[in-house]
This record gives structure tokens, C-alpha cells and sequence, in this order.
């Protein structure tokens, strides 16, 4: 049983404060095909096209008929824990101050005998799911958790340092303005957070969903304007220490081309928005995000980008704004390189139109706001860092992996 | 025979304060609000600034922003060629405007009482032709501002904003017209965002401020301050837009001059 993550104490303001280490992540090129598949929460392992062989750890080659012919595919993650062993002490400084640790060996059903790290209910002799995380160092390893959901289980402390749950943390919704924006708001209410920080530019243009947000329990409407450098440098140095998760719900849908589109007005407003206000964030949180990485309980965790899918493929009805969407996109590949060094996650959760009133002509399926947040929390927990959110977008990705050309030429039609 | 100008005396008596200079001009901040239009039409950029140096290693020894904003954010100026009824007039935008017309005097409608209570306050004829037999009549080549206090209020109340569009007081159609045609007035200057009435778009003409004003070449002030230092008349305003080829307004320091005597 999962001791119950109490409420963190307030901190000890005499107190430094840890400062995150990573444990060791380098792998080989063919490895990250199991990064690959923690970034999207799939359990994955080489499968031989040849002999239908599942290999791990990774190859280049079978190991049973030397075929080169090994990509990743899901395969089942059940097996058994046949020994376990607990580490009370290590060489390695980030294990070091997190001992004692356990680890166990794995019997696949499919096949490979994998070292795990254990879930505190995965016990030796028993029925466990192997699943693939990234660790604080971004890198894939294996965590064998119980077979049957147990109580509290997000809450066993080997698991929460390979996921971001907002269980307990702090977390900044940038722009409550949005139906997205109250959406995330409530999403993150419900599942725990404890304090929601929602920003709100312009306070003096009225919206419809600010009674209802201001009745969000934990809610903390905050002024925040994305276009602006000084109004976002001003809301870090307000709370930036005590943000543990950054939603970034600033959009700007508009229809139109690069050639059908009348002068630069517009798109300046979408990539001030989009991509100048991401990296106004990025620049303002970043450096105490990644600083406060292993600060404790409700250490920083990390930064969530809302993506539409049509950063990886234009479409081009909404040709300006994908083109927005993939620099943000861009810049959010760089930000994971910054931010790894504190162990913060950069999630990107990709989306389809959305259900609101800038895509109102665009036909469905479309994602309720409330299911991308639904979304962003279930990400969250599971510690992934790509996550695509209904049909239109799971479209995209898996047609963008077939032929990235044909796509090209279907969206254009 | 012109008559000689002591200007001599003139700067003297700014410098000792027997003139005084009253800023009509709101501070270019981030937060204060610009004109809203509906969301699929183009938008007024507001103001926003981002640092250059700092006395830092962008520039160790100096400190400068770049700055960006619309023609018609902050305290402004509205040009003849702002509105389509402008538009072929003749030296219509602010880089051509004759610079002699950058200054001129004023006179100030105080109808702050009548809208504290009633932000749909519409200037009508009458109260204007009331206010003439206090003071005189309006005339040739003075601006024409209007005091509402609109300046003092809270951002929220100062945009009005409501789901049926803004409410902050205005001129009706009407007494533009007669500004332009019987009194041959100079420009139109508000505290409010814009020179028209919140509703003013339910109007015919739609936006009579800009509509009349421009359309006879005269000009629009709006989102000013300090109107309740003014006098009736006798102040005279120093309103020079920036130089922007073929603008169509401009932010702008407006200042009142006011003499001892007539305050």
C-alpha cells in the first residue's frame, strides 16, 4: 500500500534549497527508441520482422537469428517480478541522496528479462506491468508497477520522480480567457493542484467565463498578459518560485494563408502571442523552474505547451497560424534541452480544432476544451512529453509518419 | 502694419509661471486600455516596450527600449486622412498638416456632472448653446474638448465595455455638423478612447466625431487628461503629432498653455 502523499510543510526558508541532479542518461541512438515510446507513454521494445524475436535490452541486430530488421513495436508490458533487491547505497549522487532504492528483474510474458525500477506494490513473485518513463535525465528506463491499480499509487515517491502528477503542486494557467484556459483551470482544481495561478490580461475587457472561474476552488486569477515582456517578468518575480507547472493556454486562432492574407497585422499578433509569448514565459520561469527541479515534494516539474497538430504538417485554411504553431513548436524542442538540466519536462500536447469559436466553421470531429485539459492532467501524471488529443491530430501523426508528402498534398484539398 | 511679438516675454513668463503648462497627456503605459473593435477586424496595437540595455552587456553603459504601439494608442491625434471621409481631402495626413495648426486655442465643455452618473451622455446642440451664453460663443479655429472626468476613472469603467458595445459619453451627429458648420471649429478632443459617443457606430452617420471632423479636414484628440485644470476658454494647446509618412493619427504630448489671468 502507497503511503499517502501528505501536504508539503511550508518550506524552511533557512533552509537551501536541494538542487537537481540527474541520473545517468546517456544511450545509445538505437536505445532512444525506448525514449521514443516514454515520450508518448507506450511500452515498446524491438521486435524481429525476421523471427518474431522481442529484444531487450536494445541491438542492432537480433540476437537469436541476426536479422537487422528489429523496429520498435508495442508489445505486452505483463510479466512477473522474479527477484528484487533494495540499493541502501550508491556511487551515483542522484541515487545516492534518494536510497534506499529498489530494483527487480522482470520476466516479460513476451519474452526479454528486463531490470526495472519497482513501484513500492510491485512485490517479488507476483503479476507486474513494466512500463517505459523518462527519467529526471530524459532518458527511458522501466518501472515494473503493480498488475491491478492499487491505492495511492501515483503517490509512491520512485514513480512521482519520473512523472510531473499536479497532485499538491502550484500551477500557472497563463490565459483564463479561453474556454481552453478555464478548462485547464478546473482540470487542474480537480485533480489536486494546490494552488491555481490564472492569468488574465486586460482585465478591463469583460468575458463571459470569469464568474465561473473565480468559483474554481484554489483558483488565484492573476494579472498576466502574454504580449507584454513586463507584465510577464513582473508575474515571475511575483510567484515564480512557487509555480511548480506552467500551461501555456495564450492562442491566437485565425484563419487564413501566407499569400491569402491581407498585410502582417495579424500574424504579428500570433507569433507575439504564440511564439514571443511562449519565449517571454520561457524566459521569465525557466531559470527558477529549472532551478527548483528537486525542491522537494512540489518541486518544479514542468511546462506545457498547447500545440496545434498543424505544427507538423501546415494547413493551410489555417496556413499563418500553423506556421505560428510550428515555431512555438521549434522553440519548445529547444526549452527541452534547457530545462532538462533541472529534470523539468517540457510537455507538448498536440491537438486537432478545437470545439470553440475560431475553428467554428471547421466541420468534427473536434476536441472539447475540456478533454485537452482532461488531457494535459493524464499527461502529466503519466510523465510523458508528446501526447496527440483526439482524432484530427492522432490523423496527422500517423499519416505524417507514412508520407509526410501525400499529407502535404491532402491538406491542401 | 503687423505688430511686433515679444516672444522673449512670452518664454519668461512660462519659465517664471505666470504661464502655466498643463500636461493634457495620459503616460504610454502597457495597461492602459486601447479601442477594442470586434475581433475579426484589424486591431490597434497597444503599447508595449521591450528593453534593449540596460546598463548591461546588451549595452553596458546605456539604458533604451524599443517601443511599439498603433497611431492610435494612448493619447493621440487623429488626422483628416483617419476616416474615409477624409481621404481625398488635401494635406490630410499628419507629415503634411500645416504645422501653424498644431497649435491653437480651446474651449472646454465641462459636462462632468451630466455624466458621472450617465455614461451614454450625448452632446447635443443645446447644452452646447447653454454653455456659449456662460461663456461666448465658440469660435473660429478652437478646439473643441470635452470634459467628462472620463480620465479618472478606473480602467473597466474608463472602457465601458458591456456586452453591447462600449458606453462613454460622446457628441451626437448633430452638433458635430454644427461645430464644422456654424462655428468653424479647429478639432474635437475627449478623454474617452475615441472622439465618438461609446454607441456612436448606432448613429447616423456612424461615428459622427470622425465622420464631420475629418471629412472638413479637422482634427481629433482623445484620451486626455487634466481638462478640469482648463478654463472655459483662453487655454492654447500645443498638439504637434509625430512626423509618420501619410499617417493617419499619432500618440503625442498635448499640452494647454493658460495665463495667470484667465484662470
Amino acid at each position: 500500500m502507497t503511503q499517502p502523499l501528505v501536504r508539503p510543510k511550508r518550506k524552511n526558508p533557512l533552509q537551501r534549497t536541494r538542487l537537481p541532479l540527474s541520473p545517468q542518461g546517456v544511450r545509445s541512438r538505437t536505445a532512444h527508441g525506448l525514449t521514443a515510446a516514454a515520450a508518448e507513454g507506450r511500452f515498446a521494445l524491438q521486435v524481429c520482422l525476421d523471427c518474431d524475436a522481442v529484444v531487450y535490452p536494445p541491438r542492432d541486430a537480433c540476437p537469436s537469428c541476426l536479422s537487422a530488421r528489429i523496429p520498435f513495436r508495442d508489445v505486452d508490458p505483463s510479466g512477473t517480478l522474479i527477484a528484487e533487491t533494495t540499493v541502501q547505497t550508491s556511487t551515483d549522487p542522484y541515487f545516492r541522496e534518494r536510497t534506499p532504492w529498489r530494483v527487480g528483474t522482470v520476466k516479460l510474458d513476451a519474452g526479454p528479462v528486463v531490470v526495472a525500477h519497482l513501484h513500492g506494490d510491485a512485490v517479488e513473485g507476483a503479476r507486474v506491468r513494466l512500463e517505459l518513463k523518462l527519467d529526471k535525465s530524459g532518458s527511458a528506463v522501466a518501472i515494473a508497477l503493480p498488475e491491478k491499480d492499487t491505492p495511492n499509487m501515483a503517490d509512491d515517491p520512485h514513480l512521482r520522480e519520473m512523472t510531473c502528477d499536479p497532485k499538491f503542486r502550484r500551477v500557472l494557467v497563463t490565459d483564463g480567457r479561453t474556454p481552453v484556459g478555464q478548462a485547464m483551470a478546473q482540470a487542474f482544481s480537480d485533480t489536486g493542484a494546490a494552488i491555481v495561478f490564472v492569468g488574465l490580461a486586460d482585465a478591463w475587457k469583460p468575458f463571459p467565463g470569469l464568474d465561473g472561474l473565480r468559483k474554481v476552488e484554489r483558483v488565484e486569477i492573476v494579472p498576466l498578459d502574454m504580449t507584454d515582456t513586463e507584465s510577464v517578468t513582473e508575474q515571475a518575480e511575483q510567484n515564480g518560485a512557487r509555480i511548480d507547472i506552467v500551461v501555456n493556454t495564450a492562442e491566437h486562432v485565425r484563419s487564413g494563408g501566407i499569400v491569402d492574407r491581407h498585410g502582417l497585422t495579424v500574424a504579428r499578433e500570433e507569433m507575439d502571442v504564440r511564439y514571443l509569448g511562449l519565449m517571454r514565459l520561457a524566459q521569465a520561469f525557466g531559470p527558477i523552474l529549472r532551478f527548483r527541479g528537486a525542491d522537494g515534494v512540489n518541486s518544479a516539474a514542468a511546462f506545457v505547451n498547447l500545440l496545434s497538430v498543424h505544427a507538423l504538417m501546415n494547413w493551410p485554411t489555417y496556413g499563418s497560424y500553423s506556421a505560428t504553431e510550428a515555431a512555438c513548436l521549434s522553440a519548445a524542442q529547444c526549452m527541452r534541452a534547457e530545462l532538462r538540466p533541472g529534470g523539468v519536462k517540457v510537455l507538448n500536447v498536440f491537438f486537432g480544432p478545437l470545439e470553440t469559436e475560431w475553428f467554428q466553421t471547421v466541420p468534427p470531429p473536434k476536441v472539447a476544451p475540456a478533454t485537452l485539459a482532461n488531457a494535459v492532467v493524464r499527461a502529466l501524471r503519466q510523465g510523458t512529453e508528446d501526447a496527440f488529443v483526439g482524432d484530427v491530430a492522432e490523423d496527422i501523426r500517423q499519416r505524417l509518419a507514412v508520407n509526410p508528402k501525400a499529407l502535404e498534398r491532402e491538406m491542401a484539398s | 502694419m503687423p505688430v511686433p511679438i515679444d516672444l522673449l516675454s512670452f518664454a519668461r513668463a512660462v519659465a517664471n509661471g505666470d504661464i502655466r503648462v498643463i500636461d493634457l497627456t495620459q503616460t504610454l503605459s502597457q495597461e492602459f486600455p486601447t479601442i477594442v473593435l470586434p475581433p475579426e477586424l484589424g486591431q490597434c496595437a497597444p503599447f508595449r516596450m521591450e528593453e534593449v540595455s540596460r546598463y548591461d552587456e546588451r549595452g553596458p553603459a546605456w539604458y533604451w527600449n524599443n517601443i511599439s504601439l498603433g497611431e492610435h494608442t494612448g493619447t493621440h491625434f487623429d488626422a483628416p486622412i483617419h476616416w474615409i471621409s477624409g481621404k481625398d481631402l488635401p494635406n490630410n495626413a499628419v507629415d503634411t498638416i500645416d504645422a501653424a495648426k498644431f497649435i491653437a486655442p480651446a474651449c472646454v465643455l465641462d459636462c462632468s456632472k451630466e455624466c458621472a452618473a450617465n455614461p451614454d451622455f450625448a452632446l447635443t446642440v443645446p447644452f452646447v448653446e447653454q454653455w456659449e451664453a456662460r461663456h461666448g460663443r465658440i469660435g473660429p479655429g478652437s478646439w473643441v474638448l470635452l470634459r467628462t472626468d472620463w480620465s479618472k476613472r478606473s480602467y473597466p469603467d474608463y472602457a465601458g465595455l458591456r456586452d453591447d458595445g462600449a458606453h462613454t459619453p460622446g457628441p451626437e451627429p448633430a452638433v458635430v455638423k454644427w461645430f464644422v458648420e456654424e462655428r468653424d471649429v479647429h478639432g474635437f478632443g475627449t478623454e474617452t478612447i475615441g472622439t465618438d459617443f461609446g454607441q456612436g457606430h448606432h448613429f447616423n452617420p456612424p461615428y459622427p466625431a470622425h465622420f464631420y471632423m475629418h471629412g472638413k479636414g479637422r482634427f481629433g484628440l482623445q484620451c486626455l487628461t487634466n481638462l478640469d485644470l482648463l478654463p472655459p476658454k483662453g487655454a492654447v494647446i500645443i498638439a504637434a503629432p509625430l512626423k509618420i509618412k501619410q499617417g493617419s493619427g499619432s500618440p503625442l504630448r498635448v499640452l494647454a498653455l493658460v495665463g495667470g489671468g484667465t484662470a
